[in-house]
């Protein structure tokens, strides 16, 4: 049997009521939803529209979708963990044992970088690099969707361990020896190890797609400094994942290579050393960060030029911050463990580049500033979620110098200061500005707003549940509390857990809004039609084309002059061109190759997980295979005429007009 | 669209006033709390809460002026409101661009000034200078206690550091567990314990108190009870307790230290008398090499922990 199913067994299988409730309800409601699918024969639509579909922007609501769902598991794990050490105060028992609030918290940071935060920040980017650089693809789209169904395959694996065998428990970044063999001998850490490694090949690749992209295919005149930042932003992030990436695969690889054949890389025998890793996932995770960030700080310069009516202020300035940024993001990796040891020089230098990068992170705050400076503001939602981005992230900022002083940071490193000051620049820079371009960019893709009430509503109890959330949480760390704690003997801790808990309730009831939101977005959608595929009044490109916007994207691909390229064009006369203007333009055909790929990853991942080699090497093969075929598929595309072409474009036009 | 003409800035300034409010509350809720980072109790935790609030000065210079200008120009420029000017082609301006790259430079130059002065008074691994004659305690972390051996005085403890007020302590920190951290914070910095490496560690208390000490690394199961208390008692009750602590009924030597080092919590603490000088580097040195530590190896030990890491 073990040849078969590895070391695979019932008694894996979850016992604690928290779990099993899990256990059974996921499973339930995927069998819900494909009850329904069937029942409204909807299987075809979602194979042929969204599933096998290669159109970036679908590929990118997939992305959104999933990273949406993640968001809900993570922050109901953050509760759980809050609701459990306000308990442990009360009455000394809490929700969970403490194996099982260690996997709790790991789950939680693990899925709200890995699938929320990047899901995000790649489904953004798909839905709308495109179009903000006059493209009508990706570079290559077969390539983003396996993309996409790798991450899709690591978040199902992630989820496959709340059902059967328990998800690691070492906190997110899974330091050895603890998750050695030795004293992680089960398949948690593995389970950790592999969704990460899938997900983590899907976001290579999708940095290689997505530089090439904005390398090769901007619209003709679109030199680099015409750009929108936006676009900068993208490119920036594409080089730290194209750099960066290969270390997390490395390292992880290493670590797995310790736990499958018991090489002793990182174990403290034989010459191992631990040390190596946590510089190396370091060296990964420092980058990691601006990853998410800069793709943030790209959407509120578009957000803030957009609802100030202005130009936005200090454009080369910005692009020079973002690639100041990129640099020394990959010089401040040793800041995560000043306290490992090294010497005064050694922390100093880490210390020192730290606060350097405050310097371009700063002037882009001015800079943002002073685009609102004489402008005309409005305050929409996507406005309110970058008003709350200022002041949230600025006392991160604050934080974050403090820490970055490496004699400081021996009294907060580890604690929950530290766990703050981290949501205060994640939440703050990075959830917030996905929150803002989500709103910012619903219209573009489905034609329609969403409700502007409630979205702010939602963005106000975000900002007040931070609040209430992590204020505790600074006052605790300099009360001595560490983080990761399950429990803890002083009484005078449980009032501030208790108010923190209420913190994550408000920002639940800001993302129940948010579901809300879109119900009644939708419900509503014949009032909040976007006509005119510019809604906000923008001014860049993806607002030049119809809402939603085409398959194509583009019906003659536009010519760019100058920044803001749109916002000027649209103060001139719109000529309408002529039909011998559009030409045949080719297209991808649908294709389930990526599917299929990410679906063999998963079952590898998991077979691995179990050791069951067999399954491993038929995967391995098959997925072999399927590139190999697909790489020799010739009929891949398809051909919208010009003809044709002109007679969907005209509907720009007479929509124009009714407006007119 | 005409409805959004007015705009609506109200809800966005009743927030930022909620906002104050709750920090204003959660001040005056937390005032009588015991915040040892803020209420230190030795030279190195005070150091470094000079080093906190100028840091935090430093970083309101430019803070308070974004967080003002924020307000101001987002109430300000409303869209509607028309006694302001409204200038959309104004985007470069190399003077003020010249202040604002200016301003956050100046602060960090003083900030990474500071920081390298710091990064060598505040170094663990520097000793601390004093007329009193330095204290050395060995630290080892275990899953899921701390071993506290005081090699000069033949004395073990297991969670319970008692240590001489007035007196610089030298701490060699290692590990037979997962990597840990050991931190006090009334007496100030933390440092990692790792398998098979010696960190070290100098602190100093001014005043008697009780203390309490954490693990701040996760290590396995165990790891939240893995506390300690930290004692510090004037001179001469420390030199009565090391006195009565020799004479302990139990004893640590390998074969002991062999079940002490399984898997366990432990919430009481526990009283030894060292009788193996060398524990500690065998300790250290044990995966190392191939079979267990002789004491030829206690050499090589030393050079590693003297010359080592720094």
């Amino acid at each position: 049997m073990e040849w078969l199913i590895g070391r695979l067994s019932l008694e894996y299988l979850p016992t604690d009521p928290a779990t099993i409730g899990a256990a059974i309800g996921m499973p339930l409601g995927a069998l819900v939803v494909a009850g329904l699918l069937t029942y409204y024969k909807k299987w075809t639509w979602l194979w042929k529209n969204w599933l096998t579909s290669l159109d970036a922007k679908k590929i990118g609501v997939m992305y959104i979708v999933v990273a949406l769902l993640m968001l809900i598991r993570g922050v109901a794990d953050a509760f759980m963990v809050r609701s459990h050490t306000a308990m442990v105060g009360v009455d000394g028992e809490g929700l969970f044992d403490a194996d099982m609030f260690q996997q709790v918290f790991t789950a939680h940071g693990t899925i709200m970088i890995f699938f929320v935060a990047m899901g995000l920040m790649f489904g953004l980017i798909n839905v709308v690099l495109p179009l903000m650089i006059g493209a009508r693809d990706v570079a290559f789209p077969w390539l983003n969707s396996v993309s996409f169904w790798l991450f899709f395959a690591g978040m199902i694996l992630n989820n496959i361990a709340l059902v059967i065998g328990g998800f690691s428990s070492a906190g997110w970044l899974g330091y050895p020896p603890l998750t050695g063999l030795e004293y992680s001998p089960g398949p948690g850490v593995d389970y950790w190890i592999w969704s990460l490694q899938i997900a983590g090949v899907g976001s290579l690749l999708s940095g290689i797609n997505f530089f090439v992209t904005i390398i090769k295919k901007r619209a003709p005149g679109m030199t680099l400094m015409k750009m929108p930042i936006f676009s900068w932003s993208v490119l920036v992030t594409t080089v730290l994942i194209i750099i960066s990436f290969p270390l997390l695969t490395a390292t992880l690889a290493l670590l797995s290579l310790d736990r499958l054949m018991d090489m002793n890389i990182f174990t403290s025998y034989l010459g191992g050393n631990p040390m190596l890793y946590v510089n190396l996932i370091w060296a990964w995770g420092h980058p990691e960060v601006y990853i998410l960030v800069l793709p943030a700080f790209g959407i509120y310069s578009e957000i803030v030029a957009t609802f100030a009516r202005k130009k936005l202020f200090g454009y080369a300035t910005m692009v020079a911050a973002l690639v100041a940024i990129m640099f020394l993001s990959f010089l401040v990796w040793l800041h995560h463990f000043f306290t490992m040891g090294a010497g005064a020089n050694v922390n100093a230098f880490f210390g020192i580049m730290t606060m350097v990068i405050a310097i371009p992170t700063g002037v882009k705050i001015f800079n943002w500033l002073f685009t609102m400076y004489r402008g005309q503001i409005r305050f929409t939602s996507p406005f309110i979620w970058f008003l709350c981005f200022v002041f949230t992230f600025t006392i991160g900022g604050v934080t974050g110098v403090m820490m970055a002083v490496p004699a400081l940071d021996y009294q907060v490193h580890n604690t929950l200061f530290l766990v703050a000051h981290f949501h205060n620049t994640i939440i703050g820079g990075v959830v917030f500005g996905f929150m803002a371009g989500i709103t910012y960019w619903f219209p573009k893709i489905f034609g329609f707003r969403l409700n502007e009430r409630l979205g702010k509503y939602a963005a106000y109890l975000w900002q007040l549940g931070f609040i209430v959330a992590f204020a505790p949480l600074y006052t605790l760390g300099l009360m001595g509390a560490v983080r990761r704690l399950d429990t803890y003997d002083d009484p005078t801790w449980t009032p501030l857990f208790i108010v923190s808990g209420i913190g994550v309730m408000i920002i639940g009831a800001g993302i129940a809004l948010q579901v809300l939101q879109f119900v009644v977005s939708i419900w509503q959608r014949k009032q909040n039609l976007d006509t005119t595929g510019d809604p906000w009044d923008g001014r860049t490109l993806e607002w030049s084309v119809p809402s939603p916007a085409p398959e194509y994207n583009f019906a003659i691909t536009p010519t760019v002059s100058r920044r803001d390229e749109w916002w000027y064009a649209k103060q001139e006369t719109i000529r309408r061109p002529h039909k011998s203007e559009y030409v045949d333009i080719h297209l991808p055909q649908n294709n389930s190759m990526g599917l299929y790929i990410g679906l063999a990853s998963l079952v590898a991942g998991f077979a691995i997980v179990w050791h069951m080699w067999w399954l491993v090497i038929l995967c391995v093969v098959a997925i072999i295979a399927m590139v190999i075929m697909r790489t020799m598929d010739d009929n891949t595309e398809f051909t919208i005429t010009g003809e044709e072409l002109f007679e969907l474009d005209s509907k720009r036009f007479t929509a124009g007009k009714a407006k007119a | 669209m005409k409805k959004q003409t007015r705009t609506p800035w109200r809800a966005p300034l009743i927030v930022s006033l909620i906002t104050v409010g709750l920090f204003a509350l959660g001040w005056w809720l937390v005032d009588d709390l015991y915040m040892p980072v803020l209420q230190p109790s030795g030279a190195i935790a005070d150091q470094q809460l000079t080093l906190l609030i100028f840091t935090v000065v430093l970083s309101a210079v430019v803070v308070l002026p974004v967080f003002v200008m924020l307000v101001v120009f987002a109430l300000r420029y409303r869209e509607g409101n028309t006694r302001a000017k409204y200038t959309p082609e104004w985007s470069e301006n190399k003077w003020l661009e010249l202040v604002w790259w200016g301003i956050p430079i100046a602060i960090i130059v003083v900030l990474s000034v500071v920081t390298y002065l710091t990064s060598h008074s505040l170094d663990p691994y520097r000793a601390i200078e004093s007329d009193n004659q330095t204290l050395e305690v060995q630290v080892v972390a275990l899953q899921w206690k701390w071993l506290f051996i005081y090699p000069e005085l033949g004395v073990a403890t297991v969670n319970d550091l008692v240590i001489p007020v007035d007196r610089p302590v030298h701490f060699s920190l290692s590990a037979d567990a997962p990597m840990s951290a050991f931190w006090v914070p009334a007496l100030g910095s933390q440092i990692y314990s790792m398998n098979s490496m010696s960190s070290q560690l100098n602190l100093i208390a001014d005043e008697a108190g009780t203390f309490q000490g954490y693990n701040t690394n996760i290590n396995g199961e165990g790891y939240a009870e893995m506390t300690f208390e930290v004692n510090a008692v004037p001179d001469e009750e420390f030199a009565a307790w090391s006195e009565e602590r020799s004479e302990s009924g139990h004893v640590l030597d390998r074969a002991h230290y062999a079940e002490l080092a399984q898997p366990s919590t432990m919430p009481d603490p526990m009283y030894m008398r060292l009788a193996d000088t060398e524990l500690y580097q065998y300790i250290v040195m044990k995966n190392m090499m191939n079979h267990s530590a002789d004491d030829s190896d206690s050499a090589t030990m030393d050079a590693m922990q003297h010359g080592g890491a720094h």
